[in-house]
């Protein structure tokens, strides 16, 4: 039969594939992509450096998106009750706005504005003779119909280049409405060389205008932070059961299903958590240079992992109360994991996945596909940098470049009257002679199996290149390169926005990882990309009467 | 119809010499077309007697889609048909952008079409090659000749030469072309033969030498061109004999700009020559 499905027989060596993927370029686009292309040792330090964050070249469908995209649809999307105003054509507002399916829960105030979209829908007289009087009328306009806590405003590339002074449009309105903080961002798309400059952009304002504006003090015995973790799919919300489960307070997340007032009472927590490290990891430095806030990196994608990082947040309180709960919620969610886990194993093990999304998925997703007995072959980053895949003991060699200096980075020293140290130096000295490491992240690499490929900033040919060459069972990016991989016959999950599934971070996000993966790299649908005619050219047929 | 556009340094008096000359041709029994691109909208104030234009821009934001030629188009001295782009006010917006959208809107409304009659469309094109928008006149065909205004001063050969390189961008993919440099005299040392050489360097000719002279700027005090003040002074007649070159002219080239060396150098001897 012409639609039964052909066995895979895929052996391929890496130093070929990287020369297969090479092969196409001139010598000089070939030379700059062989540094982003790396072999994996799989021993600390003993692989070549990678080159990341740098240019895109020219002429490359790349698969990364705009500094606007990062500053207003990826921190700012999240946040529920700040009015997120665009200064720009409607194009740059209505294509950033849900589409990287923000939940939110409007919560007891009922304030939510993710579902409007605002923009000053700038015309051709608008650039021509300035946009700032129709921004300043955007903005009176959105407090009077609404009369929110805050109003943030993203400038597009054409406010750049006509040189609309945003700011000082913010500064003004936040005077005149005396109880509306209002903000502005230099997020042009064109800023940086990927959606992380957005990310700075955008961190770097919340931590300037929001953060520490709240003393009041939050009730709850175990008050973290969580930085990085954007609620899609719900994610956010799973996690949240979770750490309420366990006793532990969530003052803020970073920035799913925000609020302002999260924002601004965030420097009363006593612990930051980080998720995605390439995001936010300066967030954590500042907070704790300026309140005494540490920082630990954390990891809630993969059962296991959110054990781990659960026991880590109770050593760091060191209550035994809170261990205990932490050990007995675990010992709850983990026979229902386990049980699915089982059950999906024996049709996934073995399976091979690639996974080239974000600045920290890549890496934290491999998690819940070792858990399901699959291997992730190849790997890599849209827009983080060399310490996201090395690990942060690179960070003083990260060279700085014309294009990093152009993202402002914020001085900080600690806080007259809000610092505080959250533990004595004994205690600390204690905690990491137990093995207990703050501010560390040893990134992707180490994680990745001796042979494996890690590749930066992939592009549209080398992933159906790579993915021809390789045969994977499922392929993780983001929507723009959804379509084309599934035209070569193999599934793909989005793991930006998740398709319409989710949540996958927690205990049962697991669950409903395991369920998706195994029905994805199971289903036989992929059999029928050939027309019997393209496989069997040769039809017999017979007259009925025969 | 000739569609001609005036560049140069800022300052160095292209309006003044494009209406002029204008003047000039209008005597002739041309009919012409001046179009201001220029934020400041001041163009064309000799022509009409005083800055009485409504701008393509300002007209364009209050009437909105509803735009008429009679509108943004005046007549002035001679049956002088004057136009003004106009544009944002300094330090805000894209004056650049400004000059493509009213370009594009004279067309649409069929400033140009044959039934006007016209033999001359002028462009007065803000100071020196800034922008992609301020290159609107001398793209797509929309001006064919170019005559820069330049002196002996080494800014403003500088900006002349910068100005060449903008017109051999577009001489190659379309049919702009130099028509020569219009020497408007500051009374430089040897001015004349240093000017006469830097346009036979460029591929060019010095198609006039305009001396300096008083009463060019009295006519401005009275809101008029030389030739309508006073049409018997003596630099009423510089100005006849521009235009009479400029309507003989026969010689459009694709310039060959200078290296700043060369300019340099240029400069050196003929300065320093006494």
């Amino acid at each position: 039969m012409a639609t039964t499905t052909k066995k895979k027989l895929v052996q391929w060596d890496p130093t070929d594939v990287k020369a297969e993927l090479l092969k196409k370029y001139p010598p000089k686009v070939a030379r700059k992509r062989a540094k982003q292309i790396m072999i994996n040792e799989a021993l600390e330090n003993e692989t070549p450096e990678i080159m990341a964050n740098v240019r895109t070249i020219p002429g490359i469908i790349t698969m990364r998106g705009c500094t606007y995209a990062g500053c207003k649809g990826v921190i700012m999307g999240p946040t529920r009750d700040i009015v997120n105003i665009t200064h720009g054509p409607i194009g740059c507002g209505f294509y950033s706005w849900l589409t990287r399916r923000n939940q939110t829960d409007a919560g007891p105030d009922g304030e939510n504005y993710m579902t409007y979209c605002f923009s000053t829908d700038m015309q051709d007289q608008d650039i021509i003779f300035g946009g700032e009087k129709k921004l300043r009328k955007a903005v009176r306009e959105a407090y009077d119909l609404f009369h929110p806590k805050s109003i943030a405003i993203f400038a597009t590339c054409p406010v750049g280049l006509i040189g609309d002074d945003i700011h000082a449009v913010a500064a003004q309105m936040k005077e005149e409405f005396g109880d509306c903080n209002v903000y502005a961002f230099s997020c042009e798309g064109y800023k940086g060389v990927s959606q992380s400059a957005g990310h700075h952009i955008a961190n770097n304002q919340v931590f300037r205008h929001l953060v520490g504006l709240n003393d009041e003090e939050k009730p709850g015995k175990f008050k973290i932070n969580l930085l990085g973790e954007y609620n899609i799919g719900g994610d956010g919300f799973e996690i949240d059961r979770i750490l309420k489960k366990c006793g532990i307070t969530n003052i803020s997340t970073f920035s799913g299903n925000s609020t302002y007032d999260q924002f601004c009472s965030a420097h009363t927590a006593d612990l930051n958590c980080v998720m995605c490290h390439r995001s936010i990891n300066y967030v954590a430095d500042m907070m704790e240079e300026k309140f005494g806030i540490p920082w630990i990196k954390v990891n809630f994608i993969g059962a296991e992992a959110t054990a781990k990082s659960l026991r880590k947040i109770a050593e760091y309180f060191g209550d035994k109360k809170l261990i205990d709960t932490v050990e007995k919620v675990i010992a709850e969610e983990m026979p229902a994991v386990a049980a699915v886990a089982e059950d999906v194993k024996s049709r996934t093990a073995g399976k091979t996945a690639m996974l080239f999304v974000g600045g920290s998925r890549a890496h934290h997703y491999q998690e819940l596909f070792t858990e399901m007995g699959m291997k992730t072959i190849s790997a890599g980053y849209e827009f983080a940098h060399r310490d996201d895949y090395e690990g942060r003991q690179v960070i003083p060699s990260l060279v700085l470049d014309a294009d990093s200096r152009n993202i402002e980075e914020l001085e900080v020293e600690a806080d007259p009257t809000r610092f505080k140290p959250r533990k004595s130096a004994k205690d600390l000295e204690k905690l990491e002679k137990a093995g207990f490491q703050f501010k560390h992240y040893d990134g992707l690499n180490p994680d990745m199996d001796k042979g494996t490929l890690i590749i930066d900033d992939l592009n549209q040919y080398e992933a159906e290149k790579l993915v021809e060459l390789m045969q994977p069972d499922i392929f993780c990016a983001g929507i723009k390169e959804k379509f084309s991989i599934q035209k070569l016959g193999v599934p793909m999950k989005q793991l930006h926005s998740y398709d319409s599934g989710g949540p996958y971070a927690g205990f049962k996000g697991a669950i409903n990882f395991y369920q998706e993966i195994d029905r994805l790299v199971g289903s036989k649908v992929w059999s029928y990309m050939k027309a019997p005619w393209q496989e069997n050219p040769q039809l017999s047929g017979t007259y009925v009467w025969e | 119809m000739r569609k001609v556009a005036i560049y140069g340094k800022g300052g160095i008096g292209k309006s003044t010499t494009t209406q002029n000359t204008v003047a000039g041709l209008v005597e002739m029994g041309r009919k012409v077309m001046v179009v201001g691109c220029d934020p400041k909208a001041d163009s064309t104030r000799l022509l009409l007697g005083g800055l009485a234009q409504k701008s393509v821009l300002d007209t364009l934001r209050e009437e909105g889609e509803d735009v008429e030629l009679d509108d943004i188009r005046k007549e002035g001295y001679g049956g002088t048909l004057c136009v003004e782009s106009g544009g944002p006010e300094p330090g805000v917006g894209c004056a650049g952008r400004g000059i493509i959208t009213s370009i594009n809107m004279l067309e649409s409304l069929g400033a140009y079409e044959e039934s006007v009659g016209l033999d001359y469309a002028f462009y007065d094109v803000l100071g020196d090659v800034v922008c992609g928008g301020f290159a609107m006149p001398i793209r797509d065909g929309k001006a064919e000749e170019i005559y820069i205004v330049c002196s002996g001063e080494m800014m403003a050969m500088y900006a002349a030469n910068n100005i060449s390189k903008g017109i051999v961008k577009f001489a190659q993919s379309g049919n702009v072309r130099l028509g020569g440099l219009i020497c408007n005299s500051r009374n430089v040392d040897n001015e004349k033969e240093m000017i006469e050489e830097f346009a036979k360097k460029l591929g060019t000719q010095m198609i006039y030498f305009v001396p300096r002279h008083n009463d060019v700027q009295r006519a401005e005090i009275n809101r008029k061109t030389v030739i309508e003040w006073k049409p018997d002074a003596e630099q009423a007649d510089e100005y006849r004999g521009l235009a009479k070159a400029i309507d003989g002219n026969k010689m459009f080239v694709v310039p060959t700009p200078l290296a700043i060396e060369e300019l340099e150098k240029l400069l050196m001897d003929y300065g320093l020559m006494n």
